[in-house]
């Protein structure tokens, strides 16, 4: 890793954030505060990677820090390009199995494990 | 903003904010001022559009119309074409792709819509253990804007001006405490950052380290440029085990790509940071005593003056500051002191994030601008409490808070408005409570925490609560005599005014703010020999009543004891001998029929 200057620091930005936002794979991100790791976000994650491994899927999977909402953790986001993402609650391997199922697979969410569509809102 | 009907609505969403929402908005707003069309065109910002993936998203009224995919090189032709001539851009008019209406948007979950992130902007996306990722979304810009754009006395001026205030709890002014720091005599200065967080029930700063800990190194780096510090700690609790490893693996990346160690990113500026891990000591969040700790002393806090800005670790001048305040140094130098003044109240700039925890419905963390009530964090994002109970207290600020009742609720979360109502902001642990709570129960718990952490250094804190926690048990036990609870005011006012530290001088509150608001808990506990909240087991004396009970026999079987007995569908009985008052009775029966002797008839004058 050579040591960055200013324009190198630019120059590499530019280039990670064009390839998040050109990305054209769906990614999950399991939440894993200390919160979610407490609740089972380690099961849930072991259960997406293995879901990939088995059907072969072209999917990210990345986790993350704590999401938020601690009581209704596990909690896993799922993101299909040019769509709002979909955040899961509540979460345990068979769910996990059944949104792959279904939601990565034909791109339509499951509708009852579903907490919310949509983003954020930052300043 | 006056009566403009034309309004252009920019999308703040997370998903937007990647795709550069923010920019364009300022690029409109350029566009718009240079052709003097402030007065007719409102531009603003607005919650996620439910269009994400398609941004960044652009809503325009009256029209009712959604851009997207607008390059920044559009947007002249973009407001040429759209507000001048009176176009609709077909090419870049957002057809909504029909999205499952069966999910509630984040617009719609009260926990979600009322907040508003700006240290926590990240959250969700962002993987902890990447700097590739945290570099993509913008990261340590900040930094090189600091180092390249700016001097060290401009940066303290910009943090001046931003008006951010410690978020460790006590709100002094951040950018005056930097001041103070870079004009203090001598070449050698420190910066540490207190990620102690000692309060039961905060999270706020573990929250961050694990999640996003490269803005707070990138935070310390910026400040330590503006102080002249060429040395940084971070002063971590060990309780911390995964925010220790996270924020480990942030420096040595750091270091890797030049980002801490010599002359970083070429600016001939170097600084260095180190971990210290705590040892378990709540104490140890008292900046004197967490500098004590540094230097592999006891942690025991000193006198002050000489304040750590000016002789601090080593003897020299050290600046310390909380992990949510180094968290928002990035931001205000990115954006500027204008931008971030513009969030929160008069003298509450920028957001607070707290740890809304206990009998709440949605229990997690919350960033939200200053200036919010208490009400709307509890009720609105928090969804109220659960069940059918009624909201009692919310303790605020950690065991140097206090516990404030529901007339409180309509405070600003401000620091100053805080303070005048008898309170103060804390670090960000929102405890809340309802009527099963016993408050005299709650003192005693937090009295008994205190004495146990204190240094023992002043009489005045390690006697007082001693004896205030005496008191306390005597009360929750039914031993005390009204004599006991002058006893117990006169020791909560004299370790106030006795004790040198933070510790000890808000030691006391537990008592003295349960004292203020809920009196009649006491005297009902020390005249009447009773505990309205239940909690108390020698002042419990559960009984079935006789006309609620079904005979369903739920509690005989949760009994350990063989307590209670009786026929099926027929009421019940307790056998005071053997109820060892766990309330497991009093908790499964689904129709009240559990109670204790009646308080209500008690007229407490």
């Amino acid at each position: 890793m050579a040591k960055l200057n200013a324009k190198a620091l630019n120059d590499l930005s530019d280039r990670l954030h064009g390839e998040i936002v050109q990305n054209d794979k769906p990614v999950i991100t399991v939440h894993m505060g200390t919160c979610g790791i407490a609740s089972g976000a380690q099961e849930v994650l072991d259960c997406v990677k293995e879901e990939i491994k088995t059907r072969k899927s072209h999917i990210i999977v990345k986790t993350s820090g704590c999401a938020g909402l601690c009581s209704r953790e596990p909690m896993m986001t799922v993101s299909i390009p040019g769509k709002p993402p979909v955040k899961y609650a509540d979460l345990n391997p068979k769910k996990v199995v059944q949104i792959m199922e279904q939601h990565i697979e034909t791109g339509s969410p499951v509708t009852k494990y579903a907490l919310a569509i949509g983003s954020e809102r930052t300043y | 903003m006056g009566d403009k009907h034309t309004s252009i609505l920019i999308c703040m969403g997370t998903s937007c904010d990647l795709n550069r929402s923010r920019r364009m908005k300022d690029l409109i707003e350029t566009e718009i001022k240079n052709r003097g069309l402030e007065n007719e065109i409102e531009v603003t910002t607005t919650s996620c559009l439910g269009h994400c993936g398609e941004g960044p998203n652009i809503r325009v009224e009256p029209e009712d119309v959604i851009y997207h995919n607008l390059e920044e090189k559009d947007i002249p032709n973009f407001i040429e074409e759209h507000f001048i001539k009176g176009n609709l851009m077909e090419k870049y008019v957002l057809t909504p792709s029909e999205n499952d209406k069966s999910i509630p948007t984040m617009n719609e979950i009260d926990f979600f819509k009322h907040q508003r992130l700006l240290v926590l902007r990240n959250r969700g996306r962002l993987e902890p253990d990447s700097i590739e990722e945290y570099i993509a979304l913008d990261g340590y810009k900040a930094l090189s804007k600091a180092l390249f754009e700016h001097t060290p006395e401009s940066i303290v001026e910009e943090i001046l001006n931003a008006g951010l205030r410690g978020r460790g709890g006590a709100g002094f002014p951040t950018g005056r405490k930097w001041k103070i720091c870079r004009d203090a005599k001598g070449d050698v200065k420190y910066i540490v950052c207190n990620a102690d967080e000692g309060d039961p029930g905060a999270f706020m700063d573990r929250s961050i380290l694990e999640s996003d800990p490269h803005s707070v190194i990138e935070g310390m780096i910026i400040g330590a440029r503006a102080i002249g510090a060429s040395k940084g700690f971070v002063y971590v609790r060990d309780e911390y085990p995964l925010a220790v490893q996270r924020i480990k693996t942030a420096i040595e990346q750091a270091e890797e790509y030049g980002l801490l160690g010599d002359d970083i990113l070429g600016s001939g500026f170097s600084f260095s940071l180190k971990i210290v891990r705590g040892a378990g000591a709540f104490v140890c969040g008292e900046e004197t005593a967490l500098l004590s700790s540094i230097e592999g002393k006891v942690g025991r806090p000193r006198q002050r003056p000489p304040f750590p800005v000016v002789k601090g670790l080593w003897r020299k001048p050290t600046n310390i500051n909380n992990v949510e305040t180094w968290a928002n140094v990035p931001h205000i130098i990115r954006n500027g002191a204008e931008w971030y003044s513009n969030i929160g109240t008069e003298h509450s700039k920028g957001t607070k994030i707290f740890s809304l925890v206990g009998k709440v419905n949605n229990t997690g963390l919350v960033e939200v601008p200053m200036g919010i009530t208490l009400r709307e964090v509890i009720f609105d994002i928090g969804g109220g409490i659960p069940g059918d109970k009624k909201f009692k207290a919310v303790q605020i600020g950690g065991p140097s808070g206090g516990c404030l009742p529901p007339k409180m609720l309509d405070i600003p979360i401000d620091y100053d408005q805080l303070v005048k109502a008898g309170a103060m902001m804390g670090s960000g642990g929102l405890i809340v409570m309802d009527e099963t709570t016993c408050m005299v129960d709650l003192a005693r718990y937090f009295t008994k925490f205190l004495y146990e952490e204190s240094c023992g250094k002043c009489w005045s804190c390690r006697e007082g609560l001693r004896r205030m926690l005496e008191i306390l048990t005597k009360i929750t036990e039914g031993e005390a005599t009204e004599d006991d609870l002058e006893t117990l005011k006169d020791l909560a006012e004299m370790t106030k005014y006795a004790s040198m530290c933070g510790l000890g001088q808000t030691a006391a509150n537990p008592v003295l703010s349960t004292l203020k608001y809920f009196e009649k808990e006491y005297i009902l506990h020390v005249r009447y020999k009773r505990c309205p909240a239940k909690v108390c087991k020698s002042l419990i004396n559960f009984y079935v009543v006789p006309e609620r009970c079904t005979g369903c026999q739920r509690c005989v079987a949760a009994c350990p004891t063989g307590a209670i007995k009786g026929p099926r569908s027929e009421p019940h009985n307790i056998d005071q001998s053997k109820c060892i008052k766990c309330r497991a009775c009093y908790e499964i029966c689904k129709f009240n029929a559990i109670e204790d002797v009646i308080v209500d008839a008690i007229v407490i004058k």
